[in-house]
């Protein structure tokens, strides 16, 4: 049934109420059958939960953030969202929406992962989607966990900007010194060595407090100091902070790839690529998917799609043919399993990098 | 005299201030098209109206009171700790390792324990900037300040290479045993099957920052050594003269300082997240600093000015959820509190001793 496109065509169209709903499905669909689905799925607005990072980092919740717009816009539908602003908030959140009927509630961020294996169980009509979490799913039936492979799409970009490079020296500037961050800069640093085995990888973090996710400006001082040791491509996988590492590597010269959203259009020609990571696809989908959402775990890797590179009118000029044959043969290879991509988090530790 | 009574000094300034802050607030609110009145009510129907608000409520004061505490008893020495979020960090550390490696019998012994523990951690952090003071001068705010940056790197390192469970993402310490639980408002209050403060994290703790309230009063103004501390603050040359060594009374003050601070991880360590996580104090330390200056560094004032702050938390939380006011508007509206409150004081001080001056004078005249 495509009942999403026909009401998106007369507006978005608020479906708080089920006699509203009730008037608005006899009018499109009239099918009595469908409409008794359709009332139910309707009845739950889905909610999303933002990590402390916040909205607008153009970045990871952002992506989000679109996706969760996307899926308003597709199918009319409506949804609440809220960003935490402290730990506390974090089950509060969970309880409040879940009590309040929302499904399924979306969260973003593996911090989330602890509140809901401690509130599923209380609210078990609701379906609880943690994305970059894990929740073990034979306890907790009615939790999706979505998991992305970013070691996976942080090769391919090490590899670009390993042939980017002039001088073989490759910079990386992470957020928050945690796990997660280590298995972006241990992807890109095994790509990078992969295309020039005498590359050298610079790799720095921001901090060590969730302050480093949204620090522009030491994120551009740590850029002047990578390009001093003569970087001249800077990843950066650092939320907020990262913006201020493309500022500054756009207004030095010298070429950045962007994270997680696809940040091609903030400096265009000057930012190589941005490792996409689709958390706007898994919001919309879990959204889409309403109440019948099919619970478990998730990996988006290569073969899913789930992460990949940005290649698009801002950044045409900057890849070559030869780049992206190499890439995409890399990634065919990775998804046939040709290419293992090791992965810091399986067992804390890298080859190509040491932090 | 040229002072208002002790009344004013001690209600009718805090209220206007926060009468002011309110209007400032509202504007700020009318301003982005919502309405302030909705607004409000939301707050308090989230805050006050319900069982899981008030558990919110005093959740967020437990946290102030410890840290309001903490800095009243440096203010008392006439010392500025801005480290409490440092000092409650690291107790927190303590309560982890207390928590994690003690297989306790019982809460009630691992509370006890954990206290020692948290308290220690805590008071440990805050020995290094005393001691600095006191013998070399360095300056408390710099030091205890600088502290707070190294405790985060610290506790950051310790939790990613030390304590993480193997293959976790998160930057935390496995859950604590279940032996460690700390009775909730809702395993006390709550009679079988209802629904009475669930979900919520106030616990037992609560009782121990009342406690701990008590306790400051007795200590400061019942106590040789509330005595020595409030003589070295008020003068420390006169101080000096009655025998009263300055070293000592830095060093010891400020260990009670951390020591209050590092008990702030007994409500969100033990009491809430039953494990360590990084950001476990979350400005909390700071908002500290609000608290003492509101409450007048004496402990029903703390008391009053952490509840308040508590329902700006939990009142916060509420907006987020339910309204579209952005969360950086709900800290502007907690930042104007603590501008009136705390920074602005003397704004609302001063006008209002002219006034009563004034009225004092007509008196006498007529």
């Amino acid at each position: 049934m495509d009942r999403g496109t026909e009401r998106g065509g007369n507006g978005p169209q608020p479906s708080n109420t089920w006699e509203q709903d009730m008037s608005l499905m006899k009018h499109f669909l009239g099918a009595a059958a469908t409409l008794a689905l359709g009332a139910g799925a309707a009845l739950a607005d889905p909610a999303l939960i933002y990590d402390l990072g916040g909205k607008f980092d153009k970045s990871f919740n952002e992506a989000a953030y679109n996706g969760a717009e996307a899926y308003a816009a597709e199918t009319g539908g409506s949804y609440r969202d809220i960003e935490l602003q402290s730990e506390a908030q974090r089950e509060q959140a969970l309880r409040r929406f879940a009590e309040a009927g929302f499904n399924p509630v979306v969260t973003t961020g593996f911090s989330m992962s602890s509140p809901i294996a401690s509130v599923a169980a209380d609210y078990p009509e609701t379906k609880f989607v943690t994305i970059d979490g894990f929740v073990n799913p034979q306890e907790h039936p009615n939790v999706l966990s979505i998991l992305f492979s970013e070691h996976e799409g942080s090769y391919l970009v090490g590899m670009m900007a390993a042939m980017a490079s002039e001088t073989g020296i490759v910079g990386f500037i992470g957020g928050m010194d945690i796990p997660l961050i280590r298995k972006f800069a241990c992807g890109y640093a095994q790509g990078a060595l992969a295309v020039n085995p005498d590359a050298n990888v610079i790799a720095n973090m921001t901090g060590t407090t969730p302050a480093a996710w949204n620090d522009p400006v030491k994120g551009s001082e740590l850029t002047k100091a990578q390009i001093s040791q003569g970087a001249d491509v800077i990843y950066a996988a650092a939320g907020g902070t990262g913006l201020g590492v493309l500022q500054t590597a756009a207004d030095e010269d010298i070429l950045s790839i962007g994270v997680d959203s696809n940040q091609n259009y903030l400096h265009p020609g000057q930012v190589l690529t941005s490792m996409l990571k689709r958390v706007d696809v898994a919001v919309k989908e879990a959204m889409e998917a309403g109440e019948n959402l099919e619970t478990g775990v998730m990996v988006l890797g290569l073969a899913e799609n789930g992460v990949g590179y940005a290649l698009d009118d801002d950044n045409a000029p900057l890849v070559s043919d030869e780049m992206k044959t190499a890439v995409d043969a890399a990634r065919e290879q990775i998804i046939a399993g040709e290419i293992e991509v090791h992965d810091y988090s399986s067992d804390d530790s890298c080859p190509a990098l040491s932090f | 005299m040229d002072k208002m009574p002790a009344w004013a000094d001690a209600v009718l300034v805090p209220l206007i201030s926060i009468l002011l802050a309110a209007i400032l607030s509202a504007i700020v609110i009318l301003a982005i098209g919502e309405n302030p009145v909705d607004a409000f009510k939301l707050m308090v129907d989230g805050a006050l109206m319900r069982s899981s608000g008030w558990g919110y409520t005093l959740y967020y004061t437990t946290n102030f009171i410890f840290t309001g505490l903490c800095v009243a008893v440096a203010f008392h020495a006439k010392m500025f700790n801005i480290g409490g979020e440092g000092q409650a960090m690291i107790g927190g550390l303590g309560v982890a390792l207390a928590c994690l490696f003690i297989p306790f019998p019982h809460w009630s012994v691992a509370l006890f324990v954990a206290m020692l523990a948290g308290g220690a951690f805590g008071a440990a952090w805050a020995l290094i900037p005393s001691y600095l003071q006191a013998k070399r001068g360095s300056h408390i705010v710099i030091t205890t300040i600088m502290f707070n940056f190294i405790a985060a790197a610290v506790l950051n390192y310790v939790l990613v290479n030390l304590l993480r469970p193997t293959g976790a993402m998160d930057p935390a310490t496995a859950t604590f045993p279940a032996a460690t639980h700390l009775p909730t408002f809702q395993d006390m209050f709550a009679p079988e099957g209802s629904r009475l403060f669930r979900g919520s994290p106030a616990n037992v703790t609560f009782f121990l920052a009342v406690l701990a309230c008590i306790g400051f009063w007795f200590l400061i103004w019942r106590t040789k050594l509330g005595y020595e501390i409030r003589a070295f603050g008020h003068s420390e040359s006169a101080a000096k003269y009655a025998g009263i060594s300055p070293v000592r009374i830095t060093i010891v003050s400020m260990l009670i300082s951390g020591g209050l601070a590092g008990l702030m991880a007994l409500n969100t360590t033990m009491g809430e997240a039953e494990r360590l996580v990084l950001n476990a104090t979350e400005g909390a330390g700071f908002i500290g600093i609000a608290v003492a200056l509101m409450g007048r560094s004496h402990p029903v004032g703390v008391f009053l000015a952490a509840l308040l702050f508590g329902f700006l938390y939990q009142g916060g939380a509420e907006l987020a959820l339910w309204t579209n006011i952005p969360r950086e508007l709900i800290t502007v509206i907690q930042a104007l509190v603590i501008l009136f409150t705390g920074a602005l004081d003397n704004m609302v001080r001063m006008p209002l001793e002219k006034l009563f001056l004034g009225m004092r004078r007509n008196g006498q005249k007529g």
